[in-house]
């Protein structure tokens, strides 16, 4: 978790930071999964040989998580195209030196 | 009939995601316009439907599939959020209307469908927001309407490209403060196995003296919620995202987005955490209170050295939103009242700014700066004296909504016998007529001439209403007062168990 | 007419001046008599107000509610109808004054001059006609912003300077201080209504009385007290029927005003002589009497020197207020009207002075005095009167206020108002001497500008003629009192 966090912070490359927020998200998801877990428990199948089985619903909640979190980073990495598209770089202090030129 | 009026709470948010689904389709700028207007004309006619079951009824709880919490998820419109609800669908429908040129000159024509429907997903998903009742739906509406608004965001680099920058900063941002929210929700979850609201309350009655692990979540879950509304210092991704978004995206979100967020921010605040009451006032007295007023300040006076209009008002946002935290932040009925209150009036007010400005920047076709306005006063008199209306209103003058806002903060600091903040608030107030003169000056006295020339008024109305409303509300605020006072007594009471 | 259709015909007149002269921009002289005709109505309206008032006559509108205990209403009062019969009165002098003004001196953007300036007397006169703090608050701001546009009115760096100072401080200490004052007020009383007596008695701490009354002053940043008086000096950029009508009357004087209303309807004049929560203000106001005073002599520029004169005459009724004896508050009340006519007078003579020989500093004045007699026979009337020299209505208020002075046992502060008034004649008669001095005659064009010139002889005159009907205005100023 702290290892995406850090990415975040302190890469430049856009991409990267797309990474590190993966990175961060899919550890609360693991957070999450781990507090579904019943020691011994298995699936939750309805079956009459296992009664003790794992939480489902951090599962189901988790699999929603997912799908916010591939939405999120396809909609960054949509956006990093585009700033390459306008600014022929995705590397934050390139693009920062570029605005800076702007406006001066 | 009356099965659709059942479903009116849900119908509210389903509504607009669903027709967003079939509006991407549609190529045709005018027709896309006219099925979202269609859309919400629906959605302020079931918002009404709400108010005159909540009126005779009182408090409603759908539950979707009849599930009963905790396994369901459930809406709940109670005093806290009716206000708020009919606020939202009248707020969208004008700044709809008010959109069809101003949005389509932002972007590409062909794009306009699923511009809208974009829009729609962003409407549908805060109108989730005020209306969700179970944490994790929370997250799940807070995504949608994060992804809906940055893309709505980038599409403002159709006139500047920082509009891109503006829009990944936010998603970066916001995805983190997402995470926190449901870090935090994952806590509450281990703890009580619950994630509906009323039943989380019921369930952490059990920890009465409160455990660790709950603080952490509860803590995480607040500072998610804190970047999401841009509670100071966690406010960074505002102001470029207000700024270089389309003047319509912009003003949308700057009326009711990081209200939303609010509203449900305090009722985690007094409806889950009245039960820790010391944890609840170290947290409000130590860090909301002082953030407050440093984001009042901090606010003020960077939009004071501001040159570029739009981020001048943004900056004036955060420290509208300082003000409203710094009145949620007394414990008591009298903060929570002034605090919905400025949230009504400051919709409307930075709202009709926007409107405004938007109008101005659609006109002369270019960023609105303070050397770009010079003299439009003459060229535009419709629109700018609407945006002097809204902009004395910020100031608070009397006769304004805005005054009202500001009787009911004094108020609720003077019953505190807050002398030190009414202080600060008197001052940042008068620091507020810096900046808004400044607009004033160049807009209505600047010797450059010209001739007035004419205005659409397919543009201008909407602004007008605004305007107006923001007269009418001054002088009889009772509606609003009324809303408010409902929303501080059933949150005060520490909800609805 | 019905007294209620009295008050507002009164308070619509400014209004629709302002609107005939937008609307009639093309036409310069249809343009120009709205302010005029204006003037004539609503100072017959102020009138019969003021005489309707002796006869015990109510005038009083509710409109609607605005919050507890607050409503929309007008209410006049014995000294509302004075200042709204001193500023009509003035009004017509001063409409007829600024067309020769305004076109003598070929100012830019007349209409606008002409419709702000109408506005700010709608504003002044809705003051005088409030009936709660809070009308009195919401015109006192219509009157700042109004009045913005004539500061700035010539649109150079100077004036935008200069509106900028006129703007904060005015604005911004209403902001901070005179609102959150009057919140306080009615958060302690539930109201907010000018009522004889005062409501504040039993109902608002005394001890912290104090803090009230300074955040009031303070916060009424048009009384000019020191040190929050530098907006007026920066005002004298604007034309002058600016600084003759707002700057020496409807501006200031609503400054001063608000603080009297306060005085009189608010705290009520028994409860703070019994509190003794004004007696530092006796102090601040008699330094800023004398500093003033001093300030003027060092200023060569005739209008800077007689807005630090203005400042100091203001403070005379923030003294008298501050003292609230009986003899004080008449002073105070009747310093109101004694100083308008006098201080008009001389910022006429001063505009006509511009107008006709183009010459604004003092020492540059030789010999103007054989030139233009009239200017400077006007000017030194008002000059007497403002000193307090009998037979001009002048002395009576300076008269009263002495008297008031020792009635709250401050020998000091009737020692002090003597040596103002041996300043005043140095400062305000200096001009005329060398006005009159031979030996300095230089060679100036005159440029005839009648409409300049009438007026102020009219008010000067007026100062002399008034001094012996000054029981037409006590009568009602007893009543102010009582």
């Amino acid at each position: 978790m702290v290892s995406g966090i850090f990415i975040i912070i302190t890469s430049q490359n856009y991409i990267k930071k797309i990474v590190g927020l993966a990175i961060f998200q899919t550890s609360v998801f693991v957070f999450f999964v781990s507090l579904a877990k019943i020691i011994d428990g298995t699936a939750p199948i309805l079956n009459s040989q296992n009664n003790v089985y794992s939480n489902p619903l951090p599962h189901v909640l988790i699999l929603t998580a997912i799908v916010v979190g591939v939405a999120t980073s396809a909609l960054g990495l949509a956006i990093v195209l585009q700033i390459y598209k306008n600014y022929g770089s995705i590397e934050e202090n390139e693009i920062k030196k570029e605005e800076l030129k702007e406006n001066n | 009939m009356s099965i659709i009026l059942d479903d009116a709470p849900a119908l509210v948010v389903i509504l607009p995601l669903l027709i967003s689904a079939i509006i991407a389709f549609i190529s045709s700028p005018r027709l896309a316009w006219f099925i979202t207007i269609v859309t919400l004309f629906i959605h302020i006619l079931l918002s009404i439907e709400l108010l005159l079951s909540f009126s005779s009824f009182g408090l409603i709880i759908y539950e979707f599939g009849n599930w009963p919490p905790p396994w369901g998820i459930s809406f709940k419109l109670d005093g806290v959020n009716i206000g708020l609800q009919l606020l939202f669908s009248a707020f969208v429908l004008i700044t709809t209307i008010y959109s069809r040129k101003i949005f389509l000159s932002e972007i590409d024509p062909d794009d306009s469908g699923k511009a809208y429907s974009l829009w729609l997903l962003a409407i549908g998903s805060l109108n989730g927001i005020i209306l969700t009742n179970d944490i994790f739906n929370l997250f799940v509406f807070l995504e949608i309407s994060a992804l809906s608004s940055i893309s709505l965001i980038s599409l403002g680099a159709g006139t500047n490209r920082k509009a891109l920058l503006a829009a990944f900063n936010y998603l970066i941002i916001g995805a983190i403060g997402a995470t926190f929210y449901v870090i935090g929700v994952g806590f509450a979850y281990a703890m009580t196995g619950t994630l509906n609201m009323n039943d989380l309350i019921i369930q952490l009655t059990q920890y009465s003296e409160g455990q660790l692990a709950i603080f952490a979540g509860m803590s995480f879950m607040l500072i998610g919620l804190m970047v999401k509304s841009a509670v100071f210092p966690l406010h960074l991704w505002l102001p470029p995202a207000y700024s270089y978004a389309p003047s319509a995206v912009s003003t949308l979100f700057a009326a009711l987005a990081t209200k939303a967020i609010l509203i449900f921010f305090v009722r985690i605040l007094y409806e889950v955490f009245s039960i820790y009451n010391s944890y609840l006032i170290l947290f409000l007295e130590y860090i909301l209170l002082p953030l407050s007023l440093i984001a009042i300040f901090a606010g003020t006076i960077i939009a004071i050295y501001q040159d570029d209009i739009k981020k001048l008002l943004a900056y004036s946002s955060i420290a509208q939103i300082g003000y409203i935290t710094l009145v949620f932040s007394i414990n008591d009925n009298s903060g929570v009242l002034a605090g919905f209150v400025h949230i009504f009036n400051h919709a409307l007010i930075k709202g009709g700014l926007f409107m405004a400005v938007g109008y101005l920047a659609f006109s002369i076709n270019d960023r609105v700066t303070l050397q770009s306005i010079e003299g439009l006063g003459q060229k535009f008199p419709i629109t700018s004296y609407a945006l002097l209306i809204c902009g004395l209103s910020l100031i608070g003058l009397p006769l304004t909504n805005g005054f009202i806002s500001k009787l009911y903060i004094f108020q609720a600091l003077y019953s505190n016998e807050m002398f030190l903040t009414i202080a600060l608030v008197a001052l940042s107030s008068a620091l507020a007529v810096i900046y808004f003169w400044k607009i004033v000056e160049k807009l209505f006295f600047s010797p450059k001439g010209f001739e007035a020339s004419i205005e659409d008024p397919a543009i201008y109305i909407p602004i007008w209403i605004i305007a107006i409303s923001i007269i009418y509300f001054g002088i009889f605020s009772s509606p609003i007062v009324e809303f408010s006072s409902i929303a501080s007594e059933s949150l005060i009471k520490g909800g609805t168990n | 007419m019905s007294n209620e259709g009295l008050l507002i015909l009164g308070l619509l007149t400014p209004l629709l001046a302002a609107f005939g002269s937008y609307c009639f921009r093309k036409n310069v002289n249809v343009r120009d008599s709205f302010g005029v005709l204006g003037g004539v109505i609503t100072f017959l309206i102020s009138l019969k107000i003021f005489n309707g008032l002796q006869a015990d006559e109510q005038y009083v509108i509710n409109l609607f509610t605005l919050f507890d205990g607050v409503d929309f209403l007008f209410n006049i009062t014995p000294l509302g109808s004075i200042f709204s019969l001193i500023a009509s009165s003035l009004w017509i002098l001063a409409s007829i004054y600024t067309v020769g003004y305004m076109r003598g001196a070929g100012e830019k953007n007349q209409t606008r001059f002409v419709f702000f300036y109408s506005i700010a007397i709608h504003a002044a006169l809705a003051i005088a006609w409030s009936g709660n703090l809070l009308m009195l608050f919401i015109f006192y701001e219509i009157l700042t912003f109004s009045t913005f546009p004539l500061v700035g009115h010539k649109q150079n760096d100077e004036s935008q300077a200069a509106g900028r100072i006129y703007l904060s401080i005015l604005v911004g200490t209403s902001l901070v201080l005179f609102l959150p004052a009057i919140f306080w007020i009615w958060l302690e009383t539930g109201n907010l209504n000018f009522t004889s007596g005062g409501i504040l008695d039993g109902n608002f701490p005394a001890e912290r009385l104090i803090f009230l009354i300074a955040m009031l002053v303070f916060g009424i940043g048009k009384a000019a007290i020191m040190p929050i008086h530098r907006w007026l000096p920066a005002a004298m950029v604007a034309p002058t029927p600016v600084s003759a009508l707002l700057h020496a009357v409807a501006v200031v004087k609503a400054g001063v005003f608000s603080f009297l209303m306060i005085v009189v309807y608010i705290i009520g004049p028994d409860y703070l002589l019994q509190s003794q929560a004004s007696n530092w203000l006796v102090w601040l106001s008699s330094f800023t009497i004398l500093a003033a005073s001093i300030i003027a002599i060092s200023k060569d520029d005739l209008k800077a020197r007689l807005a630090y004169s203005t400042i100091s005459q203001l403070s005379y009724i923030i003294l008298g207020a501050a003292l609230a004896t009986t003899f004080a508050l008449k002073g105070a009340s009747f310093h109101i009207i004694t100083h308008a006519i006098g201080k008009i007078t001389l910022f006429f003579c001063a505009g006509a002075i511009y107008v006709t020989a183009h010459v604004k500093k003092i020492s540059e004045l030789g010999g103007l005095g054989f030139k233009t007699p009239l200017i400077f026979f006007a000017y030194t009337l008002g000059a007497l009167s403002i000193i307090g020299v009998p037979p001009l209505i002048g002395s009576w208020s300076k008269l009263f206020l002495i008297i008031g002075s020792l009635e709250a046992d401050f020998l000091f502060v009737a020692i002090l108002l003597g040596i103002s008034s041996l300043l005043n004649i140095y400062y305000l008669l200096q001009p005329v001497f060398i006005a009159f001095n031979k030996k300095n005659i230089k060679n100036i064009n005159i440029t005839k500008a009648p409409l300049t010139v009438w007026p102020p002889v009219i008010t000067g005159v007026g100062c002399l003629f008034l001094f012996f009907f000054s029981n037409y205005f006590l009568n009602i100023i007893n009543g102010v009192v009582a």
